[in-house]
């Protein structure tokens, strides 16, 4: 039996080792990403190496802060939390900064704050107010609308400040809907969208709708009972109608550098002149990070050896393509170990969730779980050229104050809550 | 099973990146190499090439500097293609064309775009070769030739083919590589090493900084000069001799087997194949197929060596005890054997013995003193692997070993070679007997009949033929001075150079005597034929002259050889005898022989086989009639 006191520290050290293994890899690589010339000044504030220091010594004020607060006050204020996030959020509107085309920045003196890091942690917490509280029945019509609100809500906001990454990363809620039992059909329909939308793409829309043609009806005569011809013949009209619908989708609606994303990730191009010249300009930064990756090779070039990395080939190297440093300098065994510990990491995350007594809890613990598995997908898997361009930072890795606060923020809500689990009941 | 979704998810998404990884950086991933790293920037930093000094230390070739514009493709970015075309004084086709053809080569490495900039344009370009991404200037070193002669001796050098940059990793594309010549024999010593830097770049094309401090750069070598054993003024000479002649000569010093001076007709000035008119005059020394001025016709052309044989006839004969210095042969100016067609005899008939022999050049006597050597033995296969061993111990029917590009075998046939003509065995020293005068299957090449003259002057050995003398700072092969000895005993010498001094004496070359000087000779004609239509038709003969002076201190031995030029006194004599004389006494005293070898030309002879015409051969008129016009050849073959 412990004694009260010793409780207080019943953190899960696991995942806060983890947490410590990416931001301590994730430092180094930084700093290998931004230094220059010989000389590195470990405290040179104006250089990225050098704030990510910062950055990172606040986060352990922040982490103090967050584990001081008593785990209830963050079910209860779930609420409020929410509503000052989804401001800030509007905020941007009117004081908001542009870097790099999108309105997601606050300017305060000489630092930028990016609240659309901090609304997940949010939304997160309003998503497990929701779901825990006993009125709420997920498979109600009314209940899967006002979750979907509540989600939307940023997600749409954070779109409209033309940082269509960030928007994308609301979709991970979806594993925490489903865990919670959201009806399987949804689940099958995500599915079938984007394998649809994908081959269409890929194949064409023709190609796609006879393909769904042979399926439905083969699915129809072997399941005759369970499967009415109606049924049937309404997911043909809409399956066809989708991969017309995409065609049209891409050809109209994304922006020339989204549809060029996409062609290079699908290889729709096939003229070899005109694929090196996107190589030389949309895919350079990919391009460029694989490559980087690729001359890796077993071992990596060594710490601050990258030639690449050196010689600032990879654009972004520090922020959105940091992984691309970890693939040169550290080979495979390095940026193998990387994807382990962040395998790990969600997977203790995940595993502590499901141990917890409150709905709350494990609602949130999913979400988080959820959360940084699906910005790390899209980021490592961008950089490897496995998923197209999306500009998402890779957790507790990448450069950025933002980032790193806020999934500290997100982290350590949950390790709080999971030291509390003992008096849930 | 809910809670499983995001569990395997998470797991496989970890399986698939991990085995992405694996492809890029282990499955597909090659050793990293500098080289092609285009982070890396590969500043070459090439050697002095090595001086080239004739044997009296006269400076044959020196360097001079070039520009070349380089080009990596992968690098150039969008530029003022107008303002950089007429820096570099081209037009834009011709930008297109070096562009495409870099790009074919190799995007990432880099080719050379424009070649030999004049130095000022190079000026020009410098100072603004910072606005064209992708492209730089590579400073080069050209050779620069003090002599207008020796060109086939000297060889030249070339931008490297893909060809040799995968046989050898050393060469880079546009690096230069001797071709011929002492520049492809001592390459190596000549060239040196060139030195590299790593440069770290950024992705913007500038220089941050030597890559890991300099760890892997390397310094030049530089290369080292060389003094060749060729006499530059006998050199000169015997090309002056050679002009509007086709032909080689082949001059050794006898004691030593340095070549003194190996001529080629016709030859071109190195000097053509030198900076930005070289590829234009390549493709047309190249391409001339009729009189093939690349081609070393000392070390290359194949020919019946005719009577200057038929001293090794004689050695042979002597050695094997089949005649004795008196034996003697009546001549009746035929040789008949065997119920055959005679072999005719030039020698004016009558009575001849060894000495007569040689000096009147009497085909039936050697006929006999072949015939006699075979049939002392009871199969004629055996007697004739006996004599070919003989003769091949004086450096025929093999390669010499001399260090320039290594030339033709020739042919000594043996018991063997003749076994596979006759299959069923039967033949005989008859049946072959036109190798007694130097013809039937035997060729030589004009080296090799020069160091057979040579072998003779030292009375049985020889030293292999090089044109080396001395390279800085190392030794030479120790081959050049280890001497190679026949298999003829020395007493046999004796008799037969005397015969060779009365060829001047009182023989066959007796209006070429050199006053002051005794010189041993060997007349030499030899019946040659080609194709006109697929016709057979014989040629003028060609004209070939082996001779060694002084007499009994031998300093230079010379084989001369003239296509098509007649019996062996006409030209290869003359020109051997002032050969002689030039080497020897360092002047010409035999003026009137000079004027007529140096003004009369052979082209119309070579023009015969292709002006379509029926024609003469051996017509001994033409000597009385000057040719200053040259006409060039007509091509319709």
């Amino acid at each position: 039996m412990l004694r009260q006191t010793d409780r207080k520290f019943k953190f899960d050290w696991i995942t806060i080792l983890l947490f410590l293994l990416l931001v301590g890899f994730g430092y180094l690589n930084i700093l290998s990403a931004s230094h220059t010339g010989d000389v590195i000044d470990y405290f040179n504030f104006s250089e990225p190496y050098g704030k990510q220091l910062l950055f990172i010594f606040l986060t352990f004020g922040l982490i103090i802060v967050i584990l001081a607060f008593d785990a209830k006050f963050y079910e209860r204020f779930s609420s409020i939390i929410y509503i000052v996030s989804i401001l800030s959020l509007l905020g941007l509107f009117i004081f908001g900064k542009n870097v790099n085309g999108a309105t997601s920045w606050y300017g305060i003196g000489g630092m930028t704050l990016q609240p659309s890091e901090f609304a997940k942690a949010a939304t997160a917490l309003a998503v497990a107010k929701y779901l825990s509280d006993l009125n709420t029945n997920i498979n109600n019509l009314k209940d899967q609308i006002s979750i979907f609100v509540i989600i939307t809500i940023p997600a749409f906001l954070i779109l409209l400040q033309n940082d269509a990454g960030s928007t994308i990363v609301y979709a991970s809620f979806f594993f925490v809907l489903y865990r919670e039992g959201l009806p399987k059909y949804y689940l099958t329909l995500g599915v079938s969208v984007m394998l649809i939308a994908v081959s269409s793409l890929k194949f064409g829309a023709l190609a796609t709708s006879i393909i769904a043609v042979v399926l439905v009806f083969g699915f129809y005569f072997l399941n005759k009972k369970k499967v009415s011809l109606f049924q049937s013949i309404l997911a043909l009209v809409v399956t066809i109608a989708m991969s017309f619908g995409v065609k049209a989708f891409y050809d109209n609606v994304l922006k020339p550098h989204q549809k060029n994303r996409i062609t290079i990730w699908l290889s729709l191009e096939k003229d070899p002149a005109k694929l090196e010249a996107m190589k030389k300009t949309f895919a350079y930064n990919l391009n460029e990070s694989e490559k980087a990756i690729r001359e890796g090779r077993f071992t990596g070039k060594g710490f601050m050896e990258g030639t690449r990395t050196t010689g600032k080939f990879v654009p972004e190297q520090h922020t959105d393509y940091i992984f691309s440093t970890v693939g040169e300098e550290w080979g495979f065994l390095g940026s193998a170990f990387v994807v382990i510990v962040f395998v790990l990491l969600i997977i203790r995350i995940l595993h502590l969730a499901e141990a917890q007594k409150s709905q709350f809890s494990r609602v949130y613990g999913y979400a988080v779980a959820s959360i940084i598995f699906i910005h790390f997908l899209i980021n490592t898997g961008m950089v490897m050229g496995l998923i197209p361009t999306v500009g998402i930072p890779l957790p507790f890795f990448s450069y950025g104050g933002s980032g790193l606060w806020g999934f500290t923020i997100l982290l350590f809500i949950f390790v709080k809550l999971d030291s509390n689990k003992i008096n849930e009941w | 099973m809910r809670q499983f979704l995001l569990f395997a998810s998470v797991i496989l998404v970890g399986l698939l990146f991990i085995s992405r990884l694996f492809y890029l950086q282990v499955y597909t991933s090659n050793e990293h190499d500098l080289f092609e790293d285009n982070a890396i920037r590969k500043v070459y930093d090439y050697p002095k090439r090595g001086f080239v000094y004739d044997r009296n230390g006269e400076l044959l070739v020196a360097n001079q500097p070039s520009y070349d514009v380089m080009v990596i493709p992968r690098e150039v970015e969008p530029l003022d293609t107008l303002e950089f075309c007429s820096l570099l004084k081209i037009d834009k086709a011709q930008f297109i064309k070096s562009y495409n053809k870099a790009r074919h080569y190799s995007p990432r490495l880099p080719s050379v775009f424009v070649s030999h900039l004049s130095k000022e344009d190079y000026a020009v370009l410098q100072e603004k070769m910072r606005k064209f991404d992708g492209f730089y200037i590579q400073k080069r070193s050209l050779r620069d030739y003090q002599t207008s002669t020796a060109a086939n001796v000297l060889g030249f050098i070339a931008e490297v083919n893909q060809g040799i940059i995968e046989k050898n990793p050393y060469y880079k594309m546009g690096d230069l590589i001797g071709r011929k010549g002492i520049e492809e024999s001592y390459e190596k010593e000549l060239r040196g090493t060139k030195g590299i830097k790593f440069i770290q770049k950024d992705r913007f094309n500038r220089n941050i900084g030597p890559y890991k401090n300099g760890k892997f750069d390397t310094i030049p070598v530089q290369g080292k000069d060389i003094t060749i054993t060729i006499d530059k003024k006998l050199q000169e000479y015997g090309e002056l001799l050679m002009q509007n002649k086709r032909g080689g000569i082949v001059a050794i010093e006898p004691k030593t087997g340095e070549i003194l001076s190996l001529v080629s007709a016709p030859t071109y000035n190195p000097n053509l194949l030198v900076g930005r008119p070289r590829s234009k005059n390549f493709s047309k020394l190249h391409y001339d197929s009729i009189r093939t001025p690349l081609i070393d016709r000392g070390l290359l052309r194949m020919h019946e060596p005719g009577s200057p044989f038929k001293a090794l006839i004689a050695l042979t004969a002597l050695q094997e005890n089949a005649i004795d210095p008196n034996t003697s042969v009546s001549c009746s100016g035929a040789y008949y054997y065997g119920g055959r067609k005679p072999m005719g005899c030039h020698c004016g008939s009558g009575r001849r013995n060894l000495n007569s022999g040689i000096a009147k050049s009497c085909n039936s006597y050697f006929a006999n003193a072949f015939r006699k050597t075979i049939d002392k033995y009871d199969d004629a296969s055996q007697a004739m692997d006996i004599w070919s061993d003989h003769i091949k111990s004086f450096g025929l029917g093999d390669f010499l070993g001399y260090d320039l590009p290594p030339g033709k075998k020739g042919n000594i046939p043996n018991g063997a070679y003749y076994d596979k003509w006759y299959p069923d065995f039967r033949w005989g020293a008859t049946t072959i007997i036109s190798n007694s005068i130097g013809q039937g299957e035997v060729l030589v090449t004009p080296i090799q009949l020069a160091n057979m003259t040579a072998a003779i002057a030292n009375r049985g050995y020889y030293f292999t033929p090089h044109i080396i003398k001395t390279i800085e700072g190392q030794n030479i092969d120790e081959k050049f001075a280890t001497p190679k000895y026949t298999t003829i005993d020395k007493q046999h010498f004796e008799p037969v150079i005397q015969g060779l001094y009365d060829v001047y004496n009182k023989g066959t070359a007796n209006f070429l005597r050199v006053p002051g000087i005794e010189i041993c000779g060997k007349t030499g004609t030899a019946e040659n034929f080609t194709k006109i239509n697929n016709v057979r038709a014989q040629l003028t003969d060609h004209s070939i002259f082996i001779a060694f002076a002084p007499k009994n201190n031998p300093q230079i031995a010379i084989a001369v050889f003239v296509e098509n030029g007649y019996y062996g006194a006409r030209w290869g004599g003359r020109i051997a005898s002032l050969m002689i004389e030039k080497y020897l006494k360092k002047e010409v005293t035999l003026k009137y022989m000079e004027k007529l070898v140096l003004e009369k030309s052979l082209e119309e002879e070579y023009d015969k086989p292709y002006s379509g015409k029926p024609f003469t051969i051996n017509d001994g008129q033409k000597l009385q009639y000057l040719h200053l016009e040259p006409k060039n050849a007509e091509t319709d073959r």
